[in-house]
């Protein structure tokens, strides 16, 4: 049975690197230099040149980072049975909060920076509890209205940046002090000025408490139940429509994180986007290919960091940057025909031997 | 008054995507698939159209082919979608994900192919505006319906009344929606399920790609990764607006037009200078998410929508 659990994530990423080689050699372009560029943003190895940069090792973290997060926040309410679309707008709400304490509040360094990873999270927590609210009490379905709350938060945080924290150049607000940020001279020179930060330890917390709490707790056990069968739970005396929006809140609290890893880690200043960037998209495949577990959160977080780390050396050699997302749609897609595939690999089974599924 | 007037137009233009979007988010969800890909959809619409139109222009009909090539586009890419979701019983969510994902990446490496750039190259005209010299003179109606308009914005409204037609009057609209309301019973008076959520899925998107074409051929200069910047969203939140049904979505897409064209003129207009630009953008979704909430409890939206079809269920 495990086996079988992780063949359809190895199967998944096996035909997304398959098929973004055909699509390079398709087009004319070597598949050997994205491979190349991949080994490279992990190891710092650069085969071609035989050379070593510990540079491209750190931004490979940094990249890893809010993934793992928005994958957590994603994972959580899957387990509970919920599509959380909104890890993108949750990480928005925690990048607002999280600009809001840095430049308003002033704090010894150490309690400056937990206090904005917390109200963050809180921002972060209430942006996803609000769609779980209305889903417990309403039936509204979270998708749809996660995918509103996204474009709502995006066009806060672009009013936000203007308005509230009164960037004089309509895009980034002033600098952040020093006691407010995750960033850190130290880590930057260990890994020769890459944008390597404290952020890493938010990240490896929130690693263990995802699964501290969902395997290992009575209210982990009671969401997980409301995911498999809501009836069954609600029969069972769980507190159904309390634990739908607390899923929805600690998933969000998860995104809220990951914005202010972005916000006071990688980058020193909140900033108006023009766009999703895409992080919480990022998340979805995070989960998907990582089984929801933390584990292989960890895991499919750092492949794709990997992917999104390889996307300047892969474009400096000429090989569009883009190829890295077709990859993992294809994944994302492939994994998404789970039920049509597993059928596929009963048939197979079943032609080989006796034994049934 | 007169600022009404000379925003009418310009509502026109944006809400002619959202329209034509929306209406093919209601053929795709009547039929029982949901459709969050229409914005991935619309991208390969644009991508296709900016192209094709780049390359043949001079030719004064160079933007018509690019509309052709962004209806072929798009339906074959909402091919996938269907595959998905109707033959492997794929999450439709997942899978519209999948596709948003994939629309992105796939049109900027094109355009890496085929223009070396991120984006394609700049097209002279696009779509040109045309006039009906008679009706044009009409007050009111006539400077925003028949004076310098786009074609694509009659195509949209033409689509709105065909699209009632099929649906309401139709035995197609009939049997395609009860595929969405009640796939086994559909299936039990003879009517193929999965033929019809196929063609649902390819009709929505045949119209988003038309939608991504019309969008860059109107409002745009090229295709680039922000050309359709979330009008696939607005689209999915007018169908919900418009309750599913096409004249609904008619009136929810002119207003979330007018909300936008608003963003422009607001400065002009006393009583909307204060309002940041920022919060007109936001306005259709926060009303969409006030209309889910007081929607909710009554059954409005295709019931079987997002269920996979599954002959053995009662």
């Amino acid at each position: 049975m495990r086996g079988a659990k992780l063949l359809l994530p190895a199967l998944a990423i096996l035909f997304g690197f398959a098929l973004g080689a055909a699509v390079l050699l398709v087009t004319g372009r070597s598949p050997l230099g994205m491979f190349q560029a991949m080994l490279q943003s992990v190891s710092g190895i650069n085969l071609a040149a035989g050379t070593f940069n510990s540079r491209y090792i750190g931004e490979f973290v940094v990249q890893s980072m809010p993934i793992m997060l928005t994958g957590l926040s994603v994972g959580f309410a899957f387990r509970t049975g919920l599509f959380n679309i909104g890890a993108e707008g949750q990480l928005m709400a925690g990048s607002i909060a999280a600009t809001g304490v840095a430049l308003w509040v002033q704090a010894p360094p150490g309690i400056h920076v937990m206090l904005v990873l917390l109200a963050a999270m809180a921002a972060g927590g209430i942006w996803g509890a609000i769609p779980g609210y209305f889903r417990a009490r309403f039936n509204v379905h979270e998708v749809v209205m996660t995918i509103m709350m996204n474009y709502i938060a995006l066009y806060l945080n672009n009013w936000a940046i203007v308005e509230l924290f009164r960037s004089a150049d309509h895009i980034k607000t002033a600098p952040f002090p020093a006691s407010a940020m995750l960033k850190a001279e130290s880590l930057s020179a260990l890994t020769h000025g890459s944008r390597l930060n404290w952020g890493f330890v938010p990240v490896i917390l929130s690693l263990l408490v995802y699964w501290f709490v969902i395997e290992k707790t009575t209210f982990g056990y009671g969401l997980r139940a409301v995911g498999y069968n809501r009836d069954g739970a609600q029969y069972a005396g769980m507190k159904v429509k309390g634990n739908i929006v607390a899923s929805m809140a600690i998933a969000g609290m998860f995104a809220g994180l990951a914005g202010a890893v972005i916000t006071v880690g990688t980058f020193s200043f909140g900033r108006a986007l023009s766009g999703a960037e895409g992080y919480g998209f990022d998340g979805i495949a995070v989960a998907l290919v990582g089984a929801n577990a933390a584990l292989g959160i960890f895991f499919s977080g750092l492949l794709f960091g990997m992917l999104k780390a390889a996307q300047t050396l892969m474009q400096a050699q000429g090989i569009p940057k883009e190829i890295a997302n077709i990859i993992q749609a294809s994944i994302v897609l492939f994994i998404a025909m789970k039920v049509g595939i597993d059928y596929v690999l009963r048939r197979l089974g079943r032609a080989k031997g006796p034994e049934g599924p | 008054m007169t600022i009404l007037a000379t925003m009418l137009p310009i509502a026109l233009i944006y809400a002619t995507p959202i329209l034509i979007a929306a209406l093919g988010g209601l053929y795709s969800e009547r039929s029982g698939v949901v459709n969050i890909a229409l914005e991935g959809i619309m991208m390969v619409g644009a991508f296709a159209a900016a192209s094709v139109t780049v390359v043949l222009e001079p030719s004064p009909l160079a933007g018509y082919y690019g509309i052709l090539a962004g209806v072929a586009a798009g339906t074959a890419f909402s091919l996938l979608h269907a595959f998905a979701s109707v033959h492997l019983k794929a999450d439709q969510v997942v899978s519209g994900t999948a596709l948003n994902l994939l629309a992105g990446g796939l049109t900027i490496y094109l355009c890496q192919i085929f223009f070396d750039q991120q984006r394609t190259t700049a097209f002279a005209t696009g779509l040109a505006k045309v006039s009906v010299p008679g009706l044009a003179a009409v007050p009111w109606l006539g400077p925003a319906l028949f004076k310098d308009v786009y074609p694509t914005s009659w195509m949209a409204l033409l689509l709105v009344l065909l699209t009632w037609f099929i649906m309401a009057k139709t035995p197609f609209g009939l049997r395609l929606r009860a595929c969405g309301e009640h796939p086994q019973a559909a299936a039990s008076m003879g009517i193929q399920v999965v033929r019809m959520r196929y063609v649902g899925v390819l009709i929505s998107g045949a119209l988003a790609g038309l939608a991504g074409a019309a969008m860059v051929l109107t409002q745009d200069i090229q295709y680039s990764l922000t050309s359709v910047h979330g009008t696939g969203f607005i689209a999915l939140a007018c169908l919900i607006f418009g309750k599913w049904n096409p004249f609904g979505v008619l009136g929810a897409g002119l207003f979330f037009g007018l909300s936008q064209a608003a963003s422009i003129y607001a400065k002009d207009i006393p009583l909307l200078q204060a309002v940041p630009s920022d919060f007109f953008f936001m306005l259709p979704y926060v009303l969409t998410v006030i209309a889910l909430v007081v929607f909710s409890g009554k059954s409005v939206g295709p019931k079987a929508a997002g269920q996979p079809y599954d002959p053995g269920r009662r």
